[in-house]
C-alpha cells in the first residue's frame, strides 16, 4: 500500500504539468485567470518541496516512486534524496520570485508565457527527480523545449537571433546525449543508474574504453548545458538577450548540468568503481577552472549590466565543477551551499538589473572608451510601458541597497552566505588534510576563487557608480512594489542562509555525505519493490 | 551488414556536421536532419544488428537470444518523437528570423 506521502515524489512532476496542461486551454484573453493558476501552482510546488525536503531530512533519506509499479530496474524509477529534493526546493523558491516579479508587466510580453513556465518547472523537477539516464534526456528536452520558448519571450530580434544559436547548440548537445545514452546501455545493459553503478565495475576490459567514450560523449552533453568553457559561449547571448523573469529562471538552467555532473561523477565513477574509478576528474579540474578564468576577465570586459550577469553565471558553473573535481565530501557539501546561494543571487540580479536599467541614462554602461569604438549600433530591447500604478515611494534606496547586497554576495565577501560558502569549500582543503601537503589544484582553486571575487567587485562597483551616480530628472522613475518585492525576497534568503549557515551546512554535509558514499543509493533503488493493492497478497 | 551501417551511419553525421557548421540556416536545419537520422540509427544499433529478430516476446517460455532487444528500438521512437517536433520548433524560430532581420545568415546579418 502506498500512502499520500508516498505519492509526494511524482507531484512536483505532475502538478506543472497538469498547471500548464490546463493553461493551454485557455485563451490569451484570460490572462487574470491564468496567472492565478500559475501562482498557485507554483506557491503549491513550494509547500511540495519543502515537504520533500523535510522528508528527505527526516524520514526517508532515499524515497523512490516506481513509475507505472513497473519493477526496478527495469522501468523507470523517481528518486527524492537529500540533494534532489533540495533542487527541486531551489526551483520552486527561484520560480516563485521570477514570476511574481513577471505579473509586473512581463507575463503580458507575450503568448503562452505561463503554460511555459510551468513546463519549464515540470522539466527541471523531472530532471532532479528521476534516477533513469534516458528518462533524464526525456525531461531534458522538456525544459529545453519550454525554454526555446521563453528565450524568445517578448521578441525582437535580437533575442531571436540569440535563440537561434541557443536551440541550434542545445539541438547538438542533445544529439551527444543520445549517443552516451546509448553507448552506455550497448556497452552495461542498462538505463537505470543506480544498477549502472552497480554494473559498472564488473564491466570487462574490452567493454572499458567503449563505456568510458560514451560517459565522455554523454559529459560533453551536461558540460555544454553547464556551460563549461569552451563549451559555454551559447550561454553570453541567450542570458542577456532574455527578459528579466525568464533569465532569473535560466540561473538555475545551467544548474542542472552543475548538479548532473555533482551526482553522477561520484556514483558512477566513485571509488567502488574499480578501474574507472575518477575518470575524466583532472578534465573536468582543468575545464572549471578554465571557466572561472575565462567568466572572471569576462566579469570585468562586459559592456552592460546583462552580459555582467551571464558571466558570473559562467563563474558560478566553473566554481561548481572544480569542486565536483575535487570530489570530496567535504567540498562538496560547501559547492552544495554555493550552489544554492549563488542561484539565488544571480537570478535576483537578473531581476534587479532591470529595475537598474530603468533609471539610468541609456547606453551609461558602455565603457567611455569602448562606446566610441563600438557605437550603439545594437537596437535596445523593446521598450514597453512601464505600467501604471503606485510607485514604490523610495525605488532608488531599495534598488541601490539590493544591488549592493548582490555585488557583496557575487564577490563573496563576508558577511553574506557568498562568503560562507566560499569558505565552506576551501576550509576542507587546507584544514582538514592530516598533515598531506597540500595540493597544486587547491591552491588554484583558492587562488581563482579570491581573483574572481576580486573581478566581480570591481565590476559590480564601476556598474553601480555609473548607475547610481549620476544625476537625473526627478520622478521619472516607476518601480512598483511588485517588482522590488520579489529581488529583496530572494536575498532575503540568502541572508537566512548566511544567519542558519550551521543548521544548512549541516544539511549540505549530509546530501554531500550520501553522494559520496552511493551505497544507500543504490541499495534503495534497486530494493524498491512494485506496490500492492490492499486485496492482494505476496507470492 | 557492420560495415554498410557503420558507413552510413559515419556519412550521414559528416554530411550532417558540415551542413551545420554553413552560414545559412536552411543549410543548418539540414545538418540536424542528417545528424539526428545518424543518431537515431546509431542507436538502434546499439542493441546489436540482427536479422529475422523479432523485440516483442509473445511466449513467456521461449528462449530470449531469440529475440533482439526491444529496450533500444523504445529509445529510437522517443528519439524520433523529440528530435522531430525540435526540429519543427527550430524551423519556426528559423522563420521568425528571417522575418525579423531580413536574411538568412545565422548570425541575422551578411557579411
Amino acid at each position: 500500500m502506498m500512502t499520500a506521502l508516498d505519492h509526494l515524489i511524482i507531484l512536483p512532476i505532475l502538478l506543472p504539468l497538469v498547471a500548464g496542461a490546463a493553461m493551454l486551454l485557455l485563451d490569451d484573453r484570460h490572462r487574470p485567470v491564468k496567472a492565478a493558476i500559475n501562482v498557485a501552482a507554483t506557491l503549491l510546488l513550494v509547500v511540495v518541496a519543502i515537504a520533500l525536503v523535510v522528508a528527505a531530512d527526516a524520514g526517508t533519506p532515499v524515497a523512490t516512486y516506481p513509475l507505472g509499479n513497473w519493477p526496478v530496474p527495469f522501468a523507470i524509477v523517481l528518486v527524492a534524496d537529500r540533494v534532489a529534493a533540495l533542487m527541486v526546493l531551489l526551483t520552486a523558491v527561484l520560480a516563485a520570485g521570477a514570476l511574481t516579479y513577471a505579473l509586473a508587466r512581463w507575463h503580458a510580453a507575450g503568448p503562452s508565457f505561463h503554460s511555459l513556465f510551468q513546463l519549464l518547472l515540470m522539466g527541471l523537477n523531472g530532471a532532479f527527480l528521476t534516477g533513469d539516464l534516458f528518462n533524464l534526456f526525456v525531461f531534458f528536452e522538456v525544459l529545453l523545449a519550454a525554454s526555446y520558448g521563453l528565450a524568445l519571450h517578448g521578441s525582437g530580434s535580437i533575442r531571436v537571433r540569440a535563440g537561434l544559436h541557443y536551440i541550434a547548440v542545445n539541438l547538438v548537445a542533445s544529439f551527444f546525449f543520445l549517443v552516451g545514452v546509448s553507448l552506455i546501455y550497448g556497452v552495461a545493459g542498462t538505463l537505470n543508474i543506480a544498477d549502472l553503478a552497480q554494473r559498472i565495475p564488473l564491466i570487462p576490459a574490452a567493454d572499458r574504453g567503449l563505456l568510458e567514450a560514451g560517459a565522455a560523449v554523454l559529459a560533453v552533453a551536461f558540460l555544454i548545458k553547464a556551460a563549461m568553457w569552451p563549451l559555454g559561449f551559447w550561454l553570453l547571448a541567450t542570458y542577456s538577450a532574455a527578459s528579466a523573469p525568464v533569465a532569473a529562471m535560466f540561473a538555475i538552467m545551467t544548474k542542472v548540468g552543475a548538479y548532473i555532473v555533482l551526482r553522477l561523477a561520484p556514483l558512477l565513477f566513485g571509488a567502488a568503481a574499480g578501474p574507472s574509478a575518477g575518470f575524466g576528474q583532472s578534465w573536468l579540474m582543468v575545464g572549471g577552472m578554465a571557466t572561472i578564468a575565462f567568466g572572471a576577465i569576462g566579469v570585468l570586459a562586459a559592456q552592460s549590466a546583462p552580459r555582467l550577469a551571464a558571466y558570473s553565471v559562467l563563474v558560478s558553473s566553473g566554481t561548481l565543477l572544480t569542486a565536483a573535481a575535487i570530489g570530496d565530501a567535504a567540498v562538496t557539501a560547501g559547492a552544495l551551499f554555493y550552489l544554492v546561494s549563488s542561484t539565488l543571487t544571480i537570478g535576483a540580479f537578473f531581476l534587479l538589473i532591470e529595475l537598474v536599467e530603468r533609471m539610468r541614462v541609456a547606453g551609461a554602461d558602455l565603457i567611455a572608451v569602448t562606446r566610441e569604438a563600438y557605437g550603439e549600433d545594437e537596437e535596445a530591447l523593446d521598450e514597453a510601458d512601464f505600467g501604471s500604478g503606485v510607485s514604490f515611494p523610495a525605488p532608488l534606496a531599495a534598488v541601490g541597497i539590493s544591488f549592493a547586497v548582490c555585488g557583496l554576495l557575487l564577490a563573496g565577501l563576508p558577511p553574506l552566505s557568498g562568503f560562507v560558502a566560499k569558505f565552506a569549500m576551501l576550509s576542507p582543503l587546507f584544514l582538514g588534510t592530516d598533515g598531506d601537503p597540500i595540493g597544486r589544484a587547491s591552491w588554484w582553486f583558492l587562488v581563482l576563487l579570491i581573483l574572481s571575487g576580486l573581478s566581480a567587485l570591481v565590476a559590480m562597483t564601476r556598474s553601480g557608480i555609473d548607475a547610481f551616480w549620476v544625476s537625473r530628472e526627478e520622478g521619472a522613475v516607476a518601480i512598483r512594489m511588485i517588482e522590488i518585492a520579489p529581488v529583496v525576497a530572494l536575498l532575503a534568503l540568502c541572508m537566512v542562509m548566511t544567519v542558519l549557515a550551521g543548521p544548512t551546512m549541516r544539511y549540505m554535509e549530509s546530501a554531500a555525505g550520501a553522494l559520496h558514499a552511493p551505497g544507500q543509493y543504490v541499495a534503495s533503488v534497486l530494493a524498491t519493490a512494485p506496490v500492492r493493492r490492499s486485496g492482494e497478497s505476496t507470492p | 551488414m557492420e560495415l554498410i551501417v557503420a558507413t552510413a551511419i559515419g556519412v550521414l553525421t559528416a554530411s550532417g556536421v558540415w551542413l551545420l557548421l554553413r552560414p545559412r540556416t536552411f543549410q543548418v536545419i539540414i545538418g540536424l536532419s542528417l545528424v539526428s537520422y545518424a543518431v537515431n540509427l546509431f542507436i538502434f544499433s546499439m542493441g546489436r544488428l540482427r536479422t529475422a529478430a523479432v523485440p516483442v516476446v509473445n511466449n513467456p517460455a521461449a528462449d530470449p537470444a531469440s529475440y533482439a532487444d526491444p529496450v533500444p528500438q523504445a529509445l529510437v521512437l522517443t528519439a524520433i518523437v523529440i528530435g522531430f517536433a525540435m526540429t519543427a520548433l527550430f524551423l519556426v524560430v528559423l522563420l521568425a528570423a528571417r522575418g525579423l532581420t531580413g536574411t538568412d545568415h545565422v548570425d541575422g546579418r551578411e557579411r
